[in-house]
């Protein structure tokens, strides 16, 4: 099947099998091989990506249903070559990673969480993360890169639209359960 | 983890989708995906064809009616969970959905998706056969509805038949000023298959008195189970009473054995669960005032 998909701002098309994931196709058809294959199969985390600035696993959409979205990959981060967004440059400072398998879907994750929270608590942080598996680090580093990272962002006062705006704005006040 | 090849379709309308559905035993309908696709990488399914009814427009959104809420079968889990209907309106429903997967498949996954699915520990059937929800369903013979108790009829089986499809689920909205919920759930990990979950609603006068009552398990049977604890109306909610009705509710309470956790477990989990979520349910709903708005 035909399929036109825009990806970190760019239409790119292709033909592409129904059965193909999206995560295949980033990877197969454009050569973006950020997005990293773990599971395959919705368990892991690390080939998530972001559609429509929400994160979700790209093993489980297919190519084919992919089209009209606005598609993120780790590629798609970056200002400029060379450069780091500031997520990436927190995990490197506080080493959020070693082997780097499950990196791009934890920056991709935590890149979604601080789009619409300027200031995410530990939960957050945790709750954004708990579809990603590292089996290195421990996750300890992780959520202090993000928690870097956003107090970062948060003193470059950059603007950030609020995605999808008026369940954001309500996400943003957890339901109050009293014990 | 390749899945096997098919054809994919995305029909135009909620019509065309059952006719297609209608015309090929082959077929299966796919909307979110996060069950689906997995179980086709593993080649645990090899339907021919996909019918993709993710943008048909009839089936999306969240609507309020007359004493209840309709979520459209295509609403993504993580749009229910964050609407501002939902949390005012059908508390359980907001109360369980973070515990339904990860935020990036609740991004994807849909409410009606959970609900076909019919996986016994999942958590939005649970609160559907719990709150007793209806079911409405596309037919090519035009819309039905059936209760959601009726609907869940065996571990990942309904009574869903070829040439249909969930169209919305319509959940109650209970009249009462003063409700709470209570939730509580075993499992591995966060996020994982529940062995146990347990849901319950009260309604409470503002004396404290109980003035509805709902109660239900998951995990435990081979569907959502609700168990009938009327004789919890009009006391107070007091331990002795809470925990004289859910044992006897749950004296006859059919248990799957697995790997996992064993059938006398799961029943012994069940009761404490029940007992702990009226417990929350009861604190919700005294904590807020008799006169305050929802």
């Amino acid at each position: 099947m035909k399929v036109d998909l825009r990806i970190n701002g760019t239409i790119h098309s292709a033909d592409i099998e129904p059965r193909k994931t999206l995560l295949d196709a980033l990877r197969e058809n454009f050569l973006l091989n950020g997005t990293h294959a773990g599971c395959e199969h919705g368990v892991c985390g690390a080939c998530t990506v972001l559609v429509d600035g929400e994160p979700v696993r790209s093993c489980l959409m297919f190519a084919v249903q992919a089209d009209g979205y606005d598609i993120t990959t780790i590629e798609g981060l970056a200002p400029a070559p060379g450069e780091l967004s500031v997520i990436q440059d927190a995990f490197c400072e506080t080493h959020g990673l070693q082997c780097g398998y499950c990196t791009p879907g934890m920056i991709l994750s935590a890149h979604a969480l601080l789009q619409h929270t300027v200031t995410p608590t530990r939960e957050d942080i945790v709750e954004a993360i708990s579809g990603n598996i590292c089996r290195c680090t421990g996750y300890g580093q992780i959520i202090e890169a993000v928690e870097f990272a956003a107090a970062r962002l948060r003193i470059a006062n950059t603007p950030r639209p609020q995605h999808g705006a008026p369940h954001h704005a309500q996400a943003d006040q957890p339901i109050a359960e009293p014990k | 983890m390749k899945p096997a090849p098919f054809d994919y379709v995305r029909p135009d309308t909620l019509a065309e989708a059952c006719a297609l559905l209608a015309g090929d035993e082959d077929a299966r309908v796919i909307a979110g995906g996060q069950t689906l696709v997995p179980m086709l990488a593993m080649r645990l399914a090899r339907p021919l064809r996909l019918i993709d009814i993710l943008r048909l427009p009839e089936l999306a959104g969240i609507r309020e009616e007359a004493g209840a809420v309709v979520v459209g079968a295509t609403t993504r889990q993580a749009h229910a969970e964050r609407d501002p209907v939902i949390r005012a309106s059908v508390p359980m429903l907001a109360r369980v959905l973070p515990w339904v997967g990860h935020p990036p498949t609740r991004n994807r996954g849909t409410v009606g998706g959970s609900i076909a699915n019919a996986d016994p520990s999942a958590e939005i059937p649970l609160a559907a056969v719990t709150l007793g929800a209806e079911i409405m369903l596309a037919t090519t013979d035009g819309p039905t509805s059936m209760p959601a108790d009726d609907f869940f009829i065996g571990p990942m089986l309904t009574t869903i038949g070829q040439g249909e499809c969930v169209s919305a689920i319509r959940f109650p909205v209970w009249p009462h000023q003063r409700i709470g919920v209570g939730f509580f759930e075993i499992s591995a990990r966060r996020s994982d298959f529940a062995f146990v979950a347990a849901a319950a609603q009260v309604a409470l006068d503002d004396e404290g008195r109980c003035l509805d009552v709902a109660l239900g398990v998951g995990g435990v049977g081979d569907r959502p189970l609700r168990l009938d604890v009327s004789c919890l109306l009009g006391t107070k909610l007091d331990a002795a009473s809470v925990s004289e009705a859910v044992n006897t509710a749950s004296l006859d309470m059919d248990a799957m054995s697995d790997l996992h956790a064993s059938a006398a477990y799961r029943r012994r989990v069940a009761s404490v669960l029940c007992i702990r979520a009226l417990e929350q349910a009861r604190g919700n709903a005294s904590a807020k005032s008799w006169k305050g708005a929802r």
